[in-house]
C-alpha cells in the first residue's frame, strides 16, 4: 500500500512533537532523581495515563485484537478479571510501601525489606527482561511495517532496496526513543506516553465506530458471530465448553490473581510511573485513575478483532456496503482475517483438520486499511506506531533506572557523584537500546530464541507476587525465605512446564521436555496452571524457610511492612477524594461490566 | 515539572484536527466510499480540533495562575 503525503505529514508531525517534548524537557533534568524519577513531581492524572500507556505496547494492541478475533468477548477477562482488581490492590495497599519507603525502584524495595541477594536476583532478571522485551517490540513493529509495505514506495523513490524497510523501521524507532529519553529521562517518557494515550484513542475510536456502523451495531455484531463469542463467563464451568479452553478456577486464580497481580503490582515498568507522582496520595491514585480508562479499553482493542472476524470476506457476495474496500491479504481467510501462508511455498497453512490457519495478528492492520481512507489512515497508523514506541520506551526507562541504581551503584561503583549517575543513566539508555536492536535482529534469525526467552521470563515472573505479598503483609518473612522462595518458585514453574503439554502439541518449547504427565485443553490453561504452581511453591517455601530463619528487628521494618506502618492519613480529604472511595467505585464498575457481558 | 503537558498535547491535536478537516473539506470526496460514505476526515478532524483547543486552553489557564 502507498501512503499519501497527508498520511506522512501526520506521522511526521507526531515524531516532531515527540522529539520536541524531549528537547523542551532537557533543561529541567539536573539531577539523577529528575532523570530516573521525574523528580517525583507529576500529578496523578499524568502518571495514571502513563501507567496504562506504558503497558499499551505491541502485545496489547495487536495481541488483544487478535485474541478478540480468536476467542471473542472472553478476551475481556484480561481486563475485567485480570488488570483492574490488581490495579486497585496496588493503589490501595501496596503503594504506601513503594512510595512511602522512598525506594527508587522495585528491586530497591526488596533490598530495604529483605536483603541484597533478593534485590540482585530481581534486578538482574528484570534488567535482562526489559531490554529483550523492548527488542521484541521493535522487531514486531518492523515486521508489521514490512508486511504492510508502508515504506516500500518511498524506498523505491529513494533508489533503495525494498528489503531495507525492516532496517529503516528499527533504526528510526530506536533513534526517536533514544533521543527523547536521553534528553528528558522519565518525565519525557511519561509525557510522551500521555500523548500516545490520547493518540491511540483518537486513532482507534473512529475505527470501532465505523466497524460497528458497518455490522449494524452491537446487536448486529452478535448476530454475525457464534453465540460463545458474545459472552465472557458462559461455559467457563469446564475447560471443554468455552473457546479459551480454561475453567473458571484457573482463570480467576491463574490469570486474575497470580499473573495480573504479579504484573501490575510488582513490575517496575508500571510501578515506576506511580513512583514519579508528586505525593503519596497522587501515587495511590495513579493506578486507580489508570483503571478507569483501562476498563473501557476492550472497546478499542478487542472489539476491532470481533468486527474483523464477523465481516463478510471481501470480494464475497454480500449486501455489505464496503466489502470491496482493500485489505492486506492474498490468501482466503475469515472476515478480514487472512490465512497464514507458508513463506517459501506460497501455500496456505492448514491445521490438523484441514482448515486454514488464520493470521489473527493482522486484525488491526486490516481494519485500518479497510475502513480508513487517506488522511485518517495516517492518524490510525501513527497511533499504531505510537503504541509500539510507548511499549519500547517503558522498557527502556525501567531498564536504565534498574541498571544504574540497582546494578551499577550497588555492585560496580558505589560512591560516585550524582552527576556521574545521571551520566550513567544516559549511557544506559544508549546501550539498553543497542542491546534491544541486537535482540530484534536475533529474533529475525532465531525465532525460537524469542519464544524461549519469553518462556523464561514467565517462569521468573510467576512467583514474584507471593514474595511481595508475604514481604508487605507478614513481618516474620525473612530475606532467606524470600530469596529461596523466588528461586524455587521459578524452578517450580519450569518443572511444571516441563511435565505438561497443551493438547495437540509436541514436546519442546511448548512443554513436556521432562516427559508428559498431564495434557491441558489449551496453551492458555497450561500457562495459568504453571503460574499457579509457581506462585504456590514460592508462597509455601518462603513461609517455611522464614519460620526457621531469624527475622529482622521490627524497628528496621517500619514503613516496609503493613502492620508496622502508620496508615496514610486521609481524614482531611472529603470522602469522595479518598483513594479507598475511588477504588470501590472502580471495583463496582468492573463488576457491572462482568455482569453485562456475562 | 517546567512544562505543562497539556500545551503540547493541545497544540498537537489542534494541528492534526486542522490538517484532517482541511483535507476533508478540500480534498477528493470519492475516497469516503471506503468509510461507509462518511467524510471521516472532516468530522473526526473537527472533533480533534476542539479537543486540542480545550486541552491547550486548560494548560494555559493553569500556567497563568
Amino acid at each position: 500500500m502507498t501512503l499519501a503525503p497527508i498520511d506522512w505529514l501526520i506521522m511526521l508531525l507526531y515524531f516532531a512533537f515527540v522529539l520536541g517534548i524531549g528537547f523542551a524537557l532537557k533543561r529541567h533534568v539536573k539531577t539523577s532523581s529528575d532523570f530516573f524519577l521525574a523528580g517525583r513531581s507529576l500529578p496523578a492524572w499524568i502518571c495514571g495515563l502513563a501507567f496504562i500507556s506504558a503497558n499499551l505496547g505491541a502485545q496489547e494492541v495487536i495481541g488483544m485484537a487478535a485474541s478478540g478475533a480468536k476467542y471473542g468477548i472472553a478476551t475481556s477477562h484480561f481486563y475485567w478479571v485480570g488488570a483492574i482488581p490488581a490495579m486497585v490492590f496496588v493503589g490501595l495497599f501496596m503503594m504506601p510501601f513503594y512510595y512511602g519507603s522512598r525506594a527508587r525502584s522495585v528491586p530497591e524495595y526488596l533490598r530495604l525489606r529483605f536483603d541484597e541477594k533478593t534485590r540482585g536476583f530481581n534486578a538482574i532478571s528484570f534488567a535482562v527482561m526489559t531490554v529483550f522485551s523492548s527488542g521484541i517490540s521493535m522487531y514486531a513493529m518492523a515486521k508489521l511495517i514490512q508486511i504492510m509495505h508502508l515504506f516500500d514506495s518511498t524506498l523505491v523513490k529513494l533508489n533503495l532496496p525494498v528489503s531495507w524497510s525492516f532496517h529503516v523501521s528499527i533504526f528510526a524507532s530506536a533513534v526517536i526513543v533514544l533521543v527523547y529519553i536521553f534528553l528528558g529521562g522519565l518525565t519525557s517518557a511519561i509525557y510522551n506516553e500521555v500523548l500516545q494515550f490520547f493518540l491511540i484513542v483518537a486513532g482507534f475510536f473512529p475505527l470501532v465506530m465505523l466497524g460497528l456502523k458497518n455490522v449494524g451495531g452491537w446487536s448486529g455484531l452478535k448476530q454475525q458471530l457464534p453465540a460463545a463469542y458474545a459472552h465472557s463467563w458462559q461455559g467457563l464451568g469446564s475447560a471443554h465448553t468455552n473457546p479459551l479452553g480454561v475453567e473458571w478456577f484457573a482463570l480467576v486464580m491463574g490469570l486474575g490473581f497470580v499473573l495480573s497481580f504479579g504484573y501490575w503490582c510488582t513490575d517496575f515498568l508500571v510501578v515506576q510511573r506511580a513512583m514519579a507522582a508528586d505525593s503519596m496520595i497522587a501515587a495511590r491514585r495513579t493506578p486507580l485513575i489508570a483503571a478507569l480508562p483501562k476498563m473501557v479499553f476492550p472497546v478499542l482493542v478487542i472489539l476491532p478483532g470481533l468486527i474483523a472476524i464477523a465481516l463478510p470476506t471481501p470480494g464475497a457476495q454480500s449486501v455489505n456496503a464496503n466489502s470491496s474496500a482493500p485489505i492486506l491479504a492474498s490468501a482466503p481467510g475469515k472476515g478480514l482475517i487472512p490465512a497464514k501462508v507458508d513463506e517459501t511455498t506460497g501455500a496456505v497453512k492448514l491445521d490438523a483438520d484441514g482448515k486454514p490457519v488464520l493470521d489473527y495478528d493482522l486484525a488491526i492492520p486490516n481494519m485500518l486499511i479497510h475502513y480508513f481512507p487517506t488522511g485518517i489512515l495516517g492518524l490510525g497508523l501513527t497511533a499504531l506506531l505510537a503504541s509500539f514506541m510507548s511499549g519500547m520506551a517503558g522498557n527502556v526507562t525501567a531498564f536504565n533506572t534498574v541498571w544504574t541504581y540497582d546494578i551499577y551503584q550497588s555492585y560496580i561503583n558505589k560512591k560516585a557523584s550524582d552527576e556521574h549517575y545521571l551520566w550513567m543513566g544516559r549511557m544506559a539508555t544508549v546501550f539498553g537500546i543497542l542491546i534491544s536492536i541486537a535482540a530484534a535482529y536475533a529474533a529475525t534469525r532465531f525465532n525460537n530464541i524469542m519464544d524461549f526467552l519469553q518462556l523464561v521470563f514467565a517462569f521468573v515472573n510467576a512467583p514474584l507476587f507471593a514474595t511481595f505479598l508475604l514481604g508487605m503483609f507478614w513481618k516474620r518473612t525473612t530475606g532467606h525465605g524470600a530469596f529461596f522462595g523466588l528461586l524455587l518458585g521459578t524452578t517450580g514453574a519450569a518443572i511444571h512446564h516441563g511435565l505438561t503439554l497443551p493438547v495437540g502439541a509436541v514436546p519442546g518449547i511448548k512443554g513436556g521436555w521432562l516427559g508428559s504427565i498431564h495434557t491441558y485443553p489449551s496453551e492458555m490453561a497450561q500457562n495459568f496452571w504453571t503460574a499457579i504452581w509457581a506462585w504456590s511453591a514460592c508462597f509455601v517455601i518462603t513461609i517455611l524457610i522464614s519460620l526457621v530463619t531469624k527475622p529482622r528487628e521490627e524497628t528496621e521494618l517500619k514503613g516496609l511492612v503493613y502492620s508496622l506502618t502508620e496508615r496514610p492519613s486521609e481524614g482531611h480529604l472529603p470522602f469522595y477524594q479518598r483513594p479507598l472511595t475511588l477504588g470501590l467505585v472502580v471495583l463496582a464498575l468492573v463488576l457491572l461490566l462482568n455482569f453485562i457481558f456475562w | 515539572m517546567g512544562l505543562d503537558i497539556r500545551l503540547p498535547i493541545g497544540a498537537f491535536f489542534a494541528l492534526i484536527g486542522l490538517v484532517l478537516s482541511g483535507y476533508g473539506l478540500l480534498g477528493d470526496r470519492t475516497i469516503y466510499q471506503q468509510s461507509l460514505g462518511l467524510n471521516v476526515n472532516l468530522e473526526w478532524g473537527i472533533v480533534l480540533l476542539i479537543f486540542g483547543l480545550i486541552m491547550a486552553f486548560m494548560g494555559r489557564k493553569t500556567a497563568k495562575q
